[in-house]
């Protein structure tokens, strides 16, 4: 488009050019007609104007040199001459040779319109050159001051003829309140009865109170048209410092005085009367009541400012019920739940706007989740300060001598998930009290200082968040565990366990390692419903002990509650959800392979042995098997196996929806979620379905019931 | 509907720069050659604004900016004159004559569309 207007104008400059050299030369026959001397004058002014416009700048530059000299012919301060008229065509020439150069790219003859502005310098009579004019229009530089809120009164009285030079003053003011928060007052007092009213005049000024982050410059340009034209004040009111903390303003007096409406001695005078001010001051007839009112809004508005700004340095949080975020969490939930929906759809049609759309809301829900479960998340701390308490209280009640460290209490989780972590973990340090820690007298003799250490941390780990309880105590009595596991019937006498299992033994229901049951622990609720209710949590729990040198718990659990991210998979006509943060990977069964296993249900993953649980078995469903099934392995506490499905479909945004009472004890499903297209999906919890493979498999010895 | 805003200006170029300008921020653009031609088009059109050069023949820009504010029909209308930065006692016969504002060339685009948002209100 600039190209365009470029060509325009050397168009019509090479016109004006031809019309400036027959003007010069019908000039020399009648060197003082002044529509001629017009003419060469509109001429140059109109190259200058365009051409600077269009970037000529030399152009523009060149010319306004001869323009200035022209300009002093036409108001009679100089007269043409021979050699004015040879310089002026030598300067048309000129022009004509920049343009040119523009076109072609070549230099231009700087000397030669160097020597003719020389020339024309001269014939300048002795007036002094005239000052450079100022620069055009610049914007106004930003504002040093930027930043700190400041408050302005602005008194706006635009003389009565302010219409007929095509202002709006209602315009201005409109502009005033987008610099900032703004309280306009309009005196109206000056408005005549309606037969003496002229509709052209303006007989209304007004007083705006302005708090703005932009300077006085900022303001005084909105009225940069009509500077002359009205009666303008604008004065500092409130600075922004902080050092103001005081919350009242001033005095409706003080705010008359300084505008002028009133003086000094006049408010004494009304003072002495002893009423409420403003209405004294009007009263007595000082004052018309809109001066007042507009007071009044001055001193509203920068007590509004004062505290506006001290809410602001005193909070930087809100608080909310926490019931409105769960409501929020839900909401969310079942935003995600339409997005799949949508984005299902959007694949099916293939229509491509359609799916950017759909992909753009999948982005934002995203992150809408992200955001909504991250307001949920507290630091855990808070429930560690309590366990300090515990700890100090049980210490003395069991006469040792017992010290808690914590670390890591930023660390956040979600405050349901730290809600359903106090009890379990109350069990624990209870557990590593009692248990763990030795007498005074004990430690001492096994080297140790006397006092124990529970050491209670938190640490991220991935989607999840690792709780440790670590005790310097005893550690576990490997032997003990298993003897009474035995006693209690809950391992054959000739099971062969690793050391993990004979650990993980403790979590059974009904054992109890304590020799007597104490006031502290083991009042009927054992580790085991510690257990259950880390795994109500999605979470798993783990045991690493030395003997003598204490032992470490560690908690693992997701960091929500709400939704996961799990990998969507399809048995027949029916659809799984699996948690995504313990599948490793996916690889094909097909028939052949099962046949090389001779029917055990082993698989092998590049050289690896991996045994595999046939979930179409399991959960007894007599669809069609096909040809080529998948085996999604997955890490449960370190194990490798793998699930058999007749087909993946891929990662899923998971909204846990807990199941119905009926449903609440079905082992191998932790809850269900809805689909896209509203089917429901089941989530499976693995941990049980391994353990409950694992049972059969050992023919129904372990504690876990049979599906 | 659209603002209908008058330029007036003897330079073509000048005057396809501020109509382009204009109609690429939605107004509509009546253009008149000179100060004669503008005051014989306002006579009988009702526009919404004035923008002109102040150094046009036949009738300049201040005998134009006088023969509006001494009409009827676009007589409060906001008038934006252009100056160059040698006439700055130009802009107050401008606002003598009744301008509400200027606008100093060379001036980009954004600057002329600025101004006029701001004189329209």
């Amino acid at each position: 488009m600039i190209e365009q207007h470029i060509v325009t104008y050397r168009e019509e400059a090479n016109e004006l050019l031809a019309e400036l050299e027959t003007s010069l030369l019908e000039l020399e026959e009648n060197p003082t007609d002044e529509e001629l001397i017009g003419r060469v004058f509109r001429a140059m002014h109109t190259i200058k104007g365009s051409g600077a416009m269009f970037g000529f700048d030399e152009v523009a530059q060149f010319t306004h040199e001869v323009e200035t000299v022209f300009d002093l012919v036409r108001n009679g301060k100089m007269t043409v001459s021979k050699l004015l008229l040879n310089l002026t065509l030598r300067a048309r020439d000129h022009i004509k040779s920049l343009l040119d150069a523009s076109v072609s790219g070549e230099e231009s003859d700087r000397a030669e319109g160097e020597a003719v502005i020389a020339g024309l310098k001269q014939l300048v009579p002795s007036s002094p050159n005239e000052p450079s004019p100022p620069p055009v229009q610049s914007q106004p530089a930003p504002d040093a001051e930027a930043e700190t809120l400041k408050t302005w009164r602005i008194r706006f009285k635009p003389c009565p003829e302010i219409f007929l030079s095509g202002t709006k003053p209602l315009g201005l003011i409109n502009e005033l309140r987008e610099l900032g928060t703004c309280h306009v007052v309009a005196h109206t007092a000056g408005v005549p009865v309606l037969n003496d009213m002229n509709p052209e005049l303006c007989y209304i000024y007004w007083d705006i109170i302005l708090t703005t982050a932009r300077g006085m410059d900022a303001i005084k340009d909105v009225f940069i048209f009509i500077e002359d034209d009205c009666e303008l004040k604008v004065d500092l009111i409130d600075d922004g410092g902080t050092g103001d903390t005081d919350l009242d303003y001033k005095k409706l007096g003080d705010i008359l005085v300084e505008r002028g409406d009133l003086s000094p001695m006049e408010i004494q005078k009304i003072l002495g009367l002893q009423k409420r001010f403003g209405e004294l001051a009007v009263a007595v007839g000082a004052i018309t009541p809109d001066k007042v009112q507009s007071a009044l809004v001055e001193q509203q508005h920068v007590k509004n400012v004062r505290q506006e700004r001290a809410t602001q340095e005193s909070t930087s949080s809100i608080r909310v019920p926490a019931e409105k975020l769960d409501l929020l969490v839900n909401l969310v939930g079942e935003l995600v739940t339409v997005q799949a929906h949508l984005s299902q759809t959007a694949a099916l049609h293939g229509n491509t706007d359609f799916a950017s759309i759909a992909e753009e809301v999948e982005r934002l829900t995203n992150d809408l989740r992200d955001t909504a479960l991250n307001i949920r998340m507290l630091p855990i701390g808070t429930t560690f300060s309590k366990f300090k308490r515990l700890v100090r209280d049980l210490s003395q009640e069991l006469g040792k001598e017992i010290e808690m460290e914590t670390e890591g209490a930023e660390t956040e989780l979600d405050k349901t998930v730290i809600e359903r972590l106090n009890d379990p973990l109350v069990h624990l340090i209870r557990n590593s009290i009692d248990h763990g820690i030795e007498m005074p007298d004990v430690r001492l003799a096994a080297g140790k200082p006397a006092q124990g250490t529970v050491h209670l941390g938190a640490m991220h780990s991935g989607d999840s968040v690792l709780i440790t309880i670590r005790d310097d105590g005893a550690g576990l009595d490997k032997e003990a565990i298993r003897a009474k596991a035995v006693e209690r019937g809950i391992i054959a006498a000739t099971a062969e366990l690793s050391d993990k299992e004979i650990y993980n033994l403790i979590f059974a229901p009904g054992f109890s390692t304590a020799a007597k049951v104490t006031n502290v622990s083991g009042r009927g609720v054992g580790m085991d419903v510690v257990k259950k209710a880390i795994e109500g949590l999605r979470g798993s729990i783990d045991i690493t002990t030395a003997q003598g040198t204490g032992s470490t718990i560690t908690l693992k659990i997701p960091l929500t509650l709400a939704i996961i991210e799990s990998l969507l998979v399809r048995i027949g006509p029916d659809y799984f959800v699996m948690p995504l943060s313990s599948v490793e990977e996916c690889v094909e069964l097909t028939r052949d392979n099962i046949e090389e296993a001779h029917g055990r249900h082993l698989a092998n993953v590049r050289g690896a042995i991996v045994p595999y649980i046939p979930l179409r078995d399991q959960f007894s469903i007599s669809a069609n098997r096909p040809d080529i099934e998948q085996i999604v392995i997955t890490n449960i506490h370190g194990t490798k196996v793998g699930f058999v499905v007749d087909s993946v479909i891929g990662e899923h945004q998971t909204v846990i929806k807990s199941l119905g009472r009926m449903y609440r004890d079905v082992r191998g499903i932790s809850g269900a979620t809805i689909l896209g297209d509203g089917t429901v999906a089941l989530i499976l919890d693995m941990g049980l379905l391994l353990q409950s493979a694992e049972a059969l498999e050992q023919g129904g010895v372990s504690s876990a019931a049979p599906m | 509907m659209a603002k209908l805003i008058m330029t007036a200006d003897d330079s073509a170029s000048v005057r396809q720069m501020v109509s382009f300008t204009l109609k690429q921020n939605g107004y509509d653009v009546l253009e008149a050659v000179d100060g004669k031609d503008a005051l014989v088009k306002l006579s009988s059109q009702k526009v919404d604004m004035l923008i002109t050069d102040l150094n046009m023949p036949n009738v300049d820009g201040l005998g134009l900016i006088r023969g509006v504010r001494a009409g009827a029909l676009n007589k409060f209308i906001p008038i934006i004159m252009l100056t160059t930065e040698s006439q700055d006692g130009k802009k107050s016969e401008g606002k003598a004559a009744g301008a509400t504002g200027w606008i100093v060339k060379p001036f980009k685009p954004e600057q002329l569309i600025a101004v006029i948002k701001k004189v329209l209100g």
